[in-house]
Parts: structure tokens; C-alpha cells; sequence
């Protein structure tokens, strides 16, 4: 079975409430996290981004001045000279369907509703680490493709042009990283 | 930068209206191939750290709530504006998502029905003072209470009570605004919620 090699990994975790960042450094430090990097505002957060390169960012949504929202679209600058395609975690106490969808055309990878649970978190770290999106650039829109499912059936304005549509297989390790939780 | 942070050798695919860009996995080398014998449960190990930090939960909770008194005293004394309105959702908004995690569920839902007034509602100074109130009290009581043995079935029936009544309001309030009325009536994504 598969297990992710958190020793390895570097988070940057954002969130204004203390008490949350306490219970995120424990979480992360207790699945083996060596390097977690902390920010209270989304502005920081930014700068400690293109200063530490986190591998995984973990954000809140509702933050003063610059929120979470933010920062996920700061983060997905293409021409950024920072890495626009870094995973991103939005964990909120958001829990209604339309922030859902918000948070996705902002470019976030993974979304988790609190309450925070050991296993919530593990397992979007799992997601982000073992099955990677390709990364989608429209006009007014990059980062991990918003497919999650293949349907093409959709004819809705959203539809992407060009006729035929490419699925861009990425070896899935997730199925298999799952059967070790 | 470290090699694990390069991104590798992008691929761009070009299509009429949008572009698939592929990298390889740069974190596909954290997956490490363990023994199926492994007892080692990464899950289990931060389950038992979080119980650990448990024994300040009481603590934490009781800040938290001061600060929702503090933002609600803030609105009594100079009325809503940005900065009041602010502070009080911010408040109620982190209770909501730590109550539960602390051990106060029934502060979370109570907390969660504040922020859906102070978010739906079409003018806050129109809403009923004792319907914020009577929010602001409940999650104080179940956070001073919540040692006696007999108040959990009593604060899960006053903020299921309190999510009823401020329903109520809120779907009359948006009798008109249908965006509104569709974000209060939509089922929330949490389950058990």
C-alpha cells in the first residue's frame, strides 16, 4: 500500500484564527510534517509563497483585508514568477454549494468544510498528492481543470469549444494510496 | 529552488477556446510504497494529537465566545456598519467552524444561523434585536453550561429552535430576492448539518 511521505512535503498553512492554525500545525506535524509555515493574513501568506515555495497551500476563506479567495487567485497568476499550479486547500466554515463553486473558478483544488477532521485533511492532502489535475488556461480562467467527472452529455454555456474533447490521463496512484486509510 | 519544486517538462495542448496544460506529478515521489503489514496509521497518530491538544478546547471556546460578546456589545452600542457587521460575522463565522471541533457542536449550529442572518438579511437593522440576541445568549449558555451532564439534549433543541425561527425570518425577508431565498433554503454540503 501507498502512504504519503509527509517528511518531505512543505505546507503553508493561512488562517486568521490562532486556534484553527494550533489544531492544523498539530494535525500536520502528527502525519509527519517537518516544514509548516504559518501566515494570519492572506497578503503574508503570499509573501511567504514565493519566499518558501510550499509544496501544498492550506488557506481559510473568510480572513481581514485579504481573504482566502484572494490569495488562491493571486497564487494562479500564469505569468507569475511564483509557481501558479501549487495544490490548494480552502478549508472554510463556508458550507453552502455556491462558495463550493466560488472557490473552484477561483482556481482551488480541493475544498474542505469544517469542522476539521484528522481524516477530512488527510484525505485532500491525498488527492492533491497522488491524483493531480491538469491545469485548464481560458480567457477568464486558470487552474486544475474543473472536470472532475467526464460528461458529455453538457451542452450548457460552459461548454469548452472545439468539437472533440481531450482527456489527459495522469497515472492515478489515488485509488491505491486510498486502500492505506 | 529544490529539485522537488521544479516543475518539470510542461505540455500544452492548444484548443479553439482554451489550453490543457500537463505537468508531471511534481509530489508524485512523497507516495511511498509501504508494507501491507504496516500498523502505523498516520490518521490514528493525529487523531490522538488533537485529543491531546483537547484539554484547551475549554479555554479556546471561552475566547472565542468573548470575542462574539465583544463584537455584539460593538453593534449595540454604535449599530451596524461595515466594521460592526464585520466583526460580529467573523466571530459567529469562526465559532461555527471550531465549535464543533472543540467539542460544542450545538455553538456551531447556532453560530451558523447568526451567520446566515447577518448574510441574508436585506437590511440588519431591520432584523428583531432579540433574534440576534437570543443567538448571541444561547451559544454563551451552551459554552458556560455545557459541563452539566442534562444540557446537551437542551442546547441541541434551543439552536435547532433558534436555526427555526431565524428560517423563518429569512425566507420572509426574501420573499423577493430569489438568489437570497435559493442560498438559504439550499441544503448545506456538511453532512449532518
Amino acid at each position: 500500500m501507498y502512504r504519503i511521505d509527509f517528511n518531505k512535503l512543505r505546507f503553508l498553512i493561512c488562517d486568521d484564527n490562532p486556534h484553527m492554525r494550533r489544531i492544523l500545525r498539530t494535525l500536520l506535524h502528527s502525519f509527519g510534517a517537518r516544514e509548516v509555515y504559518e501566515s494570519e493574513d492572506g497578503a503574508t501568506a503570499l509573501e511567504m509563497y514565493t519566499h518558501y515555495v510550499p509544496d501544498i497551500v492550506i488557506t481559510d476563506w473568510s480572513m481581514p483585508i485579504f481573504d482566502g479567495l484572494e490569495l488562491a487567485q493571486m497564487i494562479r497568476q500564469p505569468e507569475s514568477k511564483g509557481n501558479p499550479y501549487a495544490p490548494i486547500i480552502m478549508l472554510t466554515g463556508h458550507s453552502d454549494k455556491r462558495r463550493v463553486t466560488v472557490a473552484r473558478d477561483a482556481g482551488v483544488t480541493e475544498f474542505l468544510a469544517k469542522p476539521i477532521s484528522a481524516k477530512g485533511l488527510y484525505q485532500r492532502i491525498l488527492n492533491v498528492v497522488a491524483n493531480p489535475r491538469p491545469f485548464i488556461k481560458t480567457k477568464t480562467y486558470f487552474g486544475p481543470d474543473r472536470r472532475r467527472n467526464t460528461n458529455n452529455t453538457y451542452i450548457g454555456p460552459e461548454r469548452r469549444g472545439s468539437g472533440e474533447m481531450e482527456v489527459m490521463q495522469q497515472p492515478s496512484l489515488l485509488e491505491k494510496a486510498r486502500s492505506s486509510i | 529552488m529544490a529539485a522537488k519544486d521544479k516543475p518539470g517538462a510542461i505540455e500544452v495542448k492548444n484548443f479553439d477556446t482554451h489550453f490543457v496544460i500537463t505537468q508531471p506529478n511534481p509530489l508524485r515521489k512523497m507516495l511511498l510504497r509501504v508494507p501491507d503489514s504496516t500498523l502505523d496509521d498516520p490518521v490514528a497518530r493525529a487523531e490522538k494529537a488533537l485529543e491531546g491538544l483537547s484539554g484547551e478546547f475549554k479555554t479556546w471556546m471561552a475566547v472565542e465566545a468573548d470575542r462574539l460578546s465583544a463584537a455584539h456589545a460593538a453593534v449595540k452600542r454604535d449599530g451596524f456598519n461595515d466594521d460592526t457587521r464585520e466583526e460580529l460575522f467573523r466571530a459567529a463565522h469562526d465559532i461555527k467552524g471550531d465549535a464543533a471541533t472543540f467539542g460544542y457542536p450545538s455553538a456551531a449550529a447556532a453560530a451558523d444561523s447568526l451567520c446566515r442572518i447577518i448574510e441574508h438579511a436585506p437590511d440588519l437593522d431591520a432584523v428583531p434585536a432579540d433574534l440576534i440576541g437570543h443567538h448571541i445568549n444561547a451559544i454563551q449558555a451552551i459554552v458556560r453550561e455545557r459541563t452539566k451532564l442534562d444540557t446537551v439534549q437542551v442546547a441541541s433543541v434551543l439552536s435547532k429552535q433558534l436555526r427555526g425561527i431565524a428560517d423563518e425570518f429569512l425566507i420572509r425577508a426574501n420573499r423577493d430576492r430569489p438568489e437570497h431565498l435559493e442560498a438559504v433554503l439550499a441544503p448545506s454540503i456538511v453532512p449532518g448539518e
